[in-house]
């Protein structure tokens, strides 16, 4: 394992992201814009916005990570760099790693202009630390990151890519608990969002905001969103083939 | 000696066809090999094979004395692959640095590779705004980074013009005297002239195993074009 390589792999995905001037801005202004649409449509029902708002600020990196990892890694894929990587001495480990420096680097960036618009602008109120809030939004981040890596395994092209999102990460969302809550769910229902990761990452987001002791229920949620993520890496890495057929 | 690289029996299969077939040869140091066939006939996947990142289903591919694909490789074996493999969304200088970290070796070795393929007035251009034939030189100087021991090149100058063509092939022979082992494919048989050895592939199996004088001489054709030719279309070795 070494330290340089990842870095080195690190500072390259930023530089790639660099370029990209027009992705940057969209990843950070269209959260706050919905943020602020979300707030809006709930004016006059103060205490909706503040149930839905703080559960939003993690599923915007959550969508955004997946998105760009899912794209940037299939083009790794596509564009033979990949192959290329794994005949030098660099490590899926270290790769990995590198990866999830710079989008964890790029999630806290958003995630944190997000808040500020919502704690400070629009007045989402927290029991507990915004700074918990933020590490738990970056947390979803690191989550979407690895879901995207897993599932760019299994797209050709960066139109099934964009695709994922919709059949992986939006029933996710719908079975959460943001929209219903999950005791008002038919039995299957809850049942399949029981499985679902981000239904955990709802749930700690969810108490950290409204529950004034942390009980064993938020580790818990933490612990599954953090094995979730650890799972999905592993799966991930195995589809990060150095021979193929 | 040994020879650096030496293939026993090599099958492979893709598609549920069968690429290569027991395939055996043996590369020597020093020298620039060429391998020259049709394409379809598998000259990539026995570079591939030999690199490592082929899926391999009987046979041994041995390299400096070590199953392809060892770690113990990856940092003494440069692999080009057709279409080029760089990031075009980086400057020259930035895909080689990261390369060149990855390898570890030192800072100054990407402006020194940059400049041997002939890019340093592009250096801090965007891969992507180059023209097809400067993005392949950056793929090739990125194998070049680690001065590995073994360089592997799958078509490394299609879509150049004469004069770097043939700039490259003087480096390709400074290269071989200063002891490195290249394995270089084309379809281009003035390339061919250029090897001190060829190796023929047609349909998955070495077909011939020569100079090129002794292609021209076994076959009696008048130049390399008719030899490679006579040699393909006949399926028989010369």
């Amino acid at each position: 394992m070494s330290f340089s390589r990842t870095i080195a792999t690190a500072t390259r995905v930023l530089s790639q992201l660099r370029r990209d001037p027009r992705t940057i801005v969209l990843l950070i202004a269209v959260p706050c814009v919905l943020m602020l649409l979300v707030q809006q449509l709930f004016a006059g029902r103060e205490q909706v916005f503040q149930s839905v708002g703080v559960p939003m600020l993690g599923i915007f990196p959550l969508i955004s990570m997946f998105l760009v990892t899912s794209i940037t890694m299939l083009r790794e894929r596509t564009s033979g760099t990949l192959e290329r990587l794994l005949t030098t001495p660099l490590t899926k480990l270290e790769l990995l790693l590198g990866y999830g420096i710079a989008f964890a680097a790029v999630a806290v960036v958003q995630v944190t202009v997000v808040s500020i618009v919502g704690f400070a602008i629009l007045g989402l109120d927290t029991v507990h630390s915004n700074v918990l809030i933020v590490l738990l939004a970056v947390a979803n981040a690191l989550l979407g990151m690895a879901f995207g890596l897993f599932v760019s395994a299994f797209a050709r092209s960066e139109f099934q890519a964009v695709q994922f999102m919709p059949a992986f990460i939006l029933p996710q969302i719908l079975l959460c608990g943001l929209f219903v809550a999950r005791d008002q769910m038919a039995d299957w229902l809850q049942w399949v969002s029981a499985v679902l990761p981000l239904t955990y990452a709802f749930d700690a987001l969810d108490r950290a905001a409204h529950e004034p002791t942390l009980g064993p229920r938020f580790w818990a949620d933490l612990a599954i969103v953090i094995g979730a993520m650890a799972l999905a890496l592993v799966l991930g890495a195995a589809t990060l083939r150095r021979r193929t057929p | 000696m040994a020879p650096t690289i030496e293939i026993t029996g090599l099958r492979v299969d893709r598609g549920g066809q069968t690429a290569l077939d027991a395939l055996s040869l043996a590369v020597d140091a020093g020298v620039v090999t060429g391998l020259l066939g049709p394409s379809g006939s598998g000259k990539s996947t026995l570079m591939r094979a030999i690199v490592g990142v082929q899926i391999v289903a009987d046979g041994n591919v041995l390299v400096l004395g070590l199953p392809a694909g060892s770690p113990a490789l990856r940092s003494r074996v440069g692999y080009v692959t057709q279409s080029p493999s760089v990031y075009n969304d980086l400057s020259v200088r930035e895909n080689l640095a990261y390369f060149g970290r990855v390898l570890g070796v030192a800072r100054t070795r990407a402006d020194d590779v940059i400049e041997r393929v002939g890019l340093g007035d592009t250096a801090t251009r965007l891969v992507g705004k180059l023209s097809g034939g400067q993005r392949a030189r950056v793929s090739l100087a990125t194998a070049l980074l680690g001065e590995p021991e073994v360089l592997v090149l799958d078509e490394p100058t299609v879509g150049l013009d004469p004069v770097l063509r043939r700039d490259l092939w003087d480096f390709f022979h400074e290269l071989a005297a200063g002891g490195t082992t290249l394995l270089v494919s084309s379809h281009v048989m003035d390339e061919a002239a250029r090897c001190e050895r060829l190796l023929l592939l047609r349909e998955g199996a070495i077909l011939a195993d020569l100079s090129p004088g002794e292609l021209l001489r076994r076959t009696g054709a008048p130049d390399l074009d008719a030899a490679f030719l006579l040699v393909i279309e006949s399926g028989a070795a010369p």
